[in-house]
């Protein structure tokens, strides 16, 4: 089974790169109101369950791969 | 009687970089520096632990964020939960933010730019170990150099820090983005301390600046007090 996560700079927290990629691409032309950087976490997963993985992923969010004081996640769990 | 040399570990993780810097430092100030490998489960007898610069792990995922569940941290964490004398510095500073031995987190400078350079700092308090040496206001300088050095915390957070006086030192300058301009903060008891600012790359004038020496002279004297008290 395979999951993916999605970690984002928490609302209210300065995210200069998201502001750096604003910036550059109002230069290219594109109107954007708002940029925000995150990362992808993709993982393969030794689960059968869909709900048992989506359990197991959460805690390795909230264990290693966000820190709740300034990232929020998702969790996508692909059959 | 001689006074004893307190015993200062010093831990090396994979991608330390300032450890030795760390060492020499200390053993300059009249400690016996202890150097501790990141896999020790369990650490020497030491009076103190520094946790120096460096990109721990590479630094992958968040700064810190894998050190944390280094061997040496979990006894790092035994050793302050016991009132244990902990200066983060840094990379150290950051693995405390992560492991939750000190408030709030370290994220990317406001410029996006890795800043190296001297910076002015305001001692907040002198009344815990890591600051002895200094008087409150006294403007120090010391070196950064960092890309993930704004300190951030909630707002609530930072008011009870405040109302705690968990700042220990402050920028005198616009160095990085850091709320409330924090450079170093210690825990609620005082005796684990993290800062950005290298005080061991300030410890001979050769360098530009001998105020690191202010800050790991008042650590190493601290430890001495405790070595002296377990005799």
């Amino acid at each position: 089974m395979k999951a993916t996560v999605l970690v984002r700079p928490k609302q209210g927290i300065l995210d200069p790169q998201g502001d750096a990629v604003e910036t550059a691409l109002g230069h290219l032309g594109f109107s954007v109101a708002h940029a925000r950087v995150g990362k992808v976490v993709d993982l393969e997963l030794d689960a059968s369950d869909p709900g048992e993985a989506r359990a197991q992923v959460e805690r390795m969010c909230e264990q290693l791969l966000a820190n709740p004081l300034i990232e929020s996640y998702d969790v996508e769990i692909h059959g | 009687m001689a006074s004893p040399q307190p015993r200062v570990g010093v831990v090396t993780y994979p991608g330390s970089q300032d450890d030795r810097d760390a060492l020499w430092a200390l053993a300059a100030l009249d400690a016996e520096a202890v150097p501790v490998w990141h896999e020790e489960r369990e650490l020497p007898d030491l009076d103190a632990v520094v946790l120096p610069g460096g990109f721990s792990y590479g630094d992958y995922l968040r700064c810190g964020a894998i050190a944390r569940f280094s061997p040496a941290t979990a006894a790092v964490r035994e050793f302050a939960d016991a009132g244990g004398l902990v200066l983060g510095i840094c990379n150290g500073f950051q693995i405390l933010c992560e492991a939750g031995l000190l408030p709030g987190a370290l994220l990317q400078n406001e410029t996006l730019r890795f800043v190296c350079r001297d910076v002015p700092l305001v001692v907040e308090r002198n009344d815990i170990p890591f600051t002895s040496r200094c008087a409150v206001g006294q403007r120090i300088v010391i070196p950064v150099k960092h890309g993930d050095g704004r300190w951030y915390a909630p707002p609530e957070v930072v008011r009870e820090l405040e109302a705690n006086r968990q700042v220990v030192v402050r920028y005198g300058e616009p160095c990085n983005g850091s709320v409330a301009d924090v450079a170093g903060v210690c825990n609620e008891r005082g005796n684990v301390l993290g800062l950005m600012p290298h005080p061991e790359h300030a410890v001979d004038p050769l360098l530009g600046s001998a105020d690191g020496a202010l800050v790991l002279a008042s650590l190493v004297e601290a430890a001495r007090e405790r070595a002296l008290a377990l005799i």
